[in-house]
């Protein structure tokens, strides 16, 4: 009952970004069923579609539950790219640098490290809120920037692949996230975790005393919660949840690091985290949605003439259309039933 | 008064109804507010009082009735259809910007300007020193408003509602954050606004007030109105009887203390406020076990900075503090808590309470990581839960359910369960600071019960309130405190509520 009312709006939203979509189609000239079609076809037609939906879905559930997972303490982590980047290169390090693995310990271990990596980058921004009262927004965005050029400069200086590309040399076997009939088992580990997030958020001590901060943080100082160990950890795990993201990419995909081959993923986060309504097993269907897109696009693009553009339109209006309820409210007439908040009121500022 | 003359009232409601899901918190509810008089709603926690005037002043709407100013039925969408009908509210929980000063705040909203949409704040300090002077409000009107005790952040509010000419004052529980001089100045503050005409409607749980001030009486039970009177036509004890349905207990009855061993020691202690001033400053005391030691003070004496400093929330400068012996200068508040102290913080809002967790997730806010509520890092739901259950009944928090969240509560209810979570501690001091604030008489004497229950079982209370009524009865000996040093202390019986009074406000310079 609960989670069907929660789930409303999102699923609103994304028919009436769908249909807004097809209007924008028809006016430009094409048509849209043929368009949709094309999206259906490129998404979730075969096992190739499908598949490449779970494998544009997977990073974008990682950074939507990285977003998700901070915003529960109150955090708004924007530095969703420099730890999937970290996570990538690390992985990626790990994966061709240690040689003579089986791979049931070279796997786990490359993803480990990657996922280390990103959790001590992200702690970084909530040590710095902790003990200084820098405002994680900043710091993460500052953060972003000086990852990307540590990334590139270990890529082209440390573990670059000799050659002319930039990048560093392919993993071992061993160190692969291998598929199964076409299907990405890295999709499967994203799942895993938004579960994991879930039950530590919902079921644990530890989740509570992330919910109490995120709540209020005075109550929880007063209640016994060390509010600053609270933002370091969550922060870290974060972090962790990016960092993943970029390693499974790195392990199950790319196959190596190559700077600028996920540019934009880490940022995708906040759209899926709001678009799942910051629930960590919300951003699971909302991340399928946006990978369908992605994944459904070119084919559109190939067979419909749609512009990628187009695409991103839609996808942008399925955002517009969550983070504004109202809108969605408004256009289906219904009051909302619930109570006139007091923080309406005129006093307020 | 003319009681002959039948005149149109200034505010009326008529059948009002409101339900939150399956709470009906107002059911077929008829007041009806005369000019120039001042009308006290009186009622249990959870009665349903904040709710109707919350109607009144458009914050929430009514399923069901009318409400009607100058006999005129209007539609009350929004706080804004309110001052346009000139109704003023004064929240128990304060709508100041903390950072502007008090004459901005004041003009908020219908600022004076200098052509052009430019702020005339020169002439808003003037209008507001004006305004002050009519209403013998005094006040400085440069001041920020942050740096006023909260005597003053509510004179803050009442003149702002002034400001909007308001001919109709609501005002939700406005004495529950008083000292006893601040309470009685706004009392007579009301008197000359009833005297201008103006229309008055005063939540309080406070009966002495209400016989003191009030020109009608509404008392409210489980929604409903269950009836009027008038101060002429009863005394605190009806006034209680009505309120609750039964008869209640008004003085403490307690048996004298033996006291123990020393639990709490405090040596000449030293802390800051958050302006980094000295607030407490050289205190010393000592709370032994099975004794009530009460704080009386002026709010703003360090009381605040006291309690935070021994609970472990605020850094101490200089001097110990000791707990049977153990020193627990600098440990965490978790650390002391789990030492056997026991905290009710005076602002329930802010530090007692995480609204939207349940109440029964509140009701563990202080033991949730321990068994039988967590076990391996795993919350243990059936244990909170039946925690829970237990203290609601107990306590008499009136809910639905425990799973509700704990901001849906009625003001007194959340004070309640914040009392019920500290009292069942089993700690071996509590540290209460305001316990029974906003909370009904019926309810009062239950605290009050359970406080001294736990001073008979050996535990050593450190008891800080602004009430010199609750002080005078629960305690055993007595500290007042001034400028962060407590300039008397002595047992019970040996100082008589004059002196303390004279101690709050000047010092040892009265004695
Ligand atoms: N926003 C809300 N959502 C759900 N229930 C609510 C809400 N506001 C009030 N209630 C419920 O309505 C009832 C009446 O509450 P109200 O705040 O009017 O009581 P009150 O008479 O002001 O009590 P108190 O003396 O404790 O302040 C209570 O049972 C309360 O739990
Ligand atoms: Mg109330």
């Amino acid at each position: 009952m609960n989670l069907l009312r929660s789930a409303l709006v999102p699923l609103l939203a994304v028919v009436l970004a769908i249909a807004t979509g097809a209007i924008i189609i028809e006016l430009s000239g094409l048509n849209a069923l043929e368009a949709y079609k094309a999206l259906y076809d490129g998404a979730l037609a075969d096992r190739k579609g499908i598949g490449r939906t779970l494998e544009k879905a997977t990073p974008l559930v990682m950074g939507g539950l990285a977003v998700a997972f901070a915003f529960k303490a109150g955090l708004f982590n924007i530095g969703g790219q420099g730890q999937l980047v970290i996570g990538a290169l690390f992985a990626g390090a790990v994966g061709y640098g240690v040689t003579g693995l089986p791979w049931i310990i070279h796997m786990p271990l490359a993803l480990l490290v990657g996922a280390i990596g990103g959790a001590l980058w992200g702690m970084i921004a909530g040590a710095l809120k902790a003990t200084r009262g820098a405002h994680e927004v900043i710091t993460t965005i500052m953060l972003n920037f000086v990852a990307l050029n540590i990334t590139d400069w270990l890529t082209s200086k440390v573990w670059r692949e000799p050659g002319i590309i930039v990048r560093t040399p392919a993993i071992e076997p061993s160190a692969e996230i291998p598929r199964w009939s076409e299907l990405p088992t890295g999709f499967a580990l994203s799942v895993a975790a938004a579960f994991a997030c879930w039950y530590l958020l919902e079921r644990t001590t530890f989740g509570f005393e992330i919910r109490s901060v995120g709540l209020n943080p005075e109550a929880a100082r007063y209640a016994g919660i060390s509010v600053s160990r609270i933002v370091i950890l969550t922060m870290g795990i974060s972090g962790m949840l990016a960092a993943l993201g970029g390693a499974i990419e790195t392990q199950g995909v790319v196959g190596r690091y190559e700077p600028g081959f996920n540019a934009g993923l880490g940022f995708n986060g906040i759209t899926i985290a709001l678009l799942g309504r910051t629930h960590p097993l919300g951003v699971i269907p909302a991340a399928l949605l946006i990978g369908a897109m992605e994944a459904g696009g070119s084919m559109m693009q190939f067979k419909a003439d749609v512009d990628p553009e187009i695409t991103e339109i839609i996808e942008a209006l399925m955002l517009l259309f969550v983070a504004t309820p109202i809108l969605v409210r408004w256009v289906l007439r219904r009051r909302d039933a619930s109570e006139i908040s007091v923080g309406a009121h005129w006093g307020d500022a | 008064m003319d009681d002959a003359t039948p005149q149109t009232p200034a505010l009326e409601a008529i059948g009002i109804g409101k339900r939150f899901d399956t709470v009906i918190a107002n059911q077929d509810v008829n007041l009806r507010i005369e000019k120039g008089q001042i009308h006290a709603l009186l009622g249990e926690n959870g009665a349903g009082k904040s709710t109707l005037v919350n109607i009144l002043f458009g914050l929430y709407r009514a399923d069901e009735g009318e409400v009607r100013v100058n006999g005129e039925p209007v539609r009350m969408d929004s706080p804004h259809d309110a001052i346009e009908h000139r109704i003023g509210m004064v929240h128990q929980h304060f709508q100041l910007v903390p950072v502007l000063t008090v004459a901005e705040n004041i003009v908020l909203g219908n600022e004076p300007t200098r052509g052009r949409g430019l702020l005339d704040l020169d002439r808003a300090a003037d209008e507001v020193t004006e305004l002050a002077e009519r209403f013998s409000l005094a006040i400085d009107p440069g001041a920020t408003v942050e740096d006023l005790p909260v005597g003053m952040q509510q004179r803050v509010e009442i003149l702002r509602a002034l400001y909007r000419k308001a001919d109709i004052l609501i005002l939700d529980e406005p004495t529950a954050v008083l000292t006893p001089q601040e309470t009685d100045h706004l009392l007579e503050v009301l008197r000359g606004l009833a005297a201008e005409g103006v229309a008055i409607v005063f939540i309080t749980h406070k009966l002495r007030e209400v016989l003191a001030v009030a020109d009608q009486v509404t008392v409210m039970r489980g929604g409903r109105v269950v009836g009027t009177t008038t101060p002429a036509e009863t005394d605190q004890a009806g006034l209680a009887e009505m309120m609750v349905g039964r008869s209640v207990v008004l003085r403490v009855a307690k048996t004298e203390a033996r006291p123990g061993a020393g639990v709490l020691e405090i040596r000449d202690l030293h802390v800051r406020d958050d302006r980094d001033r000295p607030a407490v400053d050289g205190l010393s005391l000592e709370v032994r076990s099975g004794e009530i030691f009460g704080i009386a003070g002026v709010d703003g004496n360090g009381q605040r900075e006291l309690v935070e400093a021994m609970t472990g929330l605020r850094t101490i400068d200089a001097g110990a503090v000791l707990l049977d012996d153990t020193d627990i200068t600098g440990c965490t508040p978790r650390e002391i808590s789990e030492l056997g102290v026991a905290h009710v913080p005076e602002d329930r809002e802010k530090h007692g309470l995480i609204g939207p967790h349940s109440i029964a997730d509140n009701l563990v806010l202080n033991r949730y990581f321990r068994p039988p509520y967590a076990r391996r890092g795993l919350r243990q739901h059936a244990a909170i839960n039946s925690d829970a259950e237990r203290l609601v009944t107990d306590y008499d928090i009136r809910t639905e359910s425990i799973g509700a969240p704990a901001r849906s509560l009625s003001g007194g209810n959340k004070q309640k369960v914040i009392t019920a979570r500290e009292l069942s501690h089993g700690a071996r001091l509590l540290v209460a600071s305001q316990p029974t604030r906003g909370i009904d008489v019926g309810s009062i004497e239950f605290v009050h019960q359970q406080i001294v229950g736990q001073r008979d079982n050996g535990v050593a209370v450190l008891l800080v309130s602004a009430e010199l009524d609750e002080i005078l009865s629960l305690s055993d000996r007595i500290g007042v405190i001034f400028k962060g040093r407590l300039v008397a202390i002595a047992d019970a019986g040996d100082i008589d509520r004059a002196t303390i009074g004279r101690l709050m406000t000047a010092g040892s310079d009265a004695a």
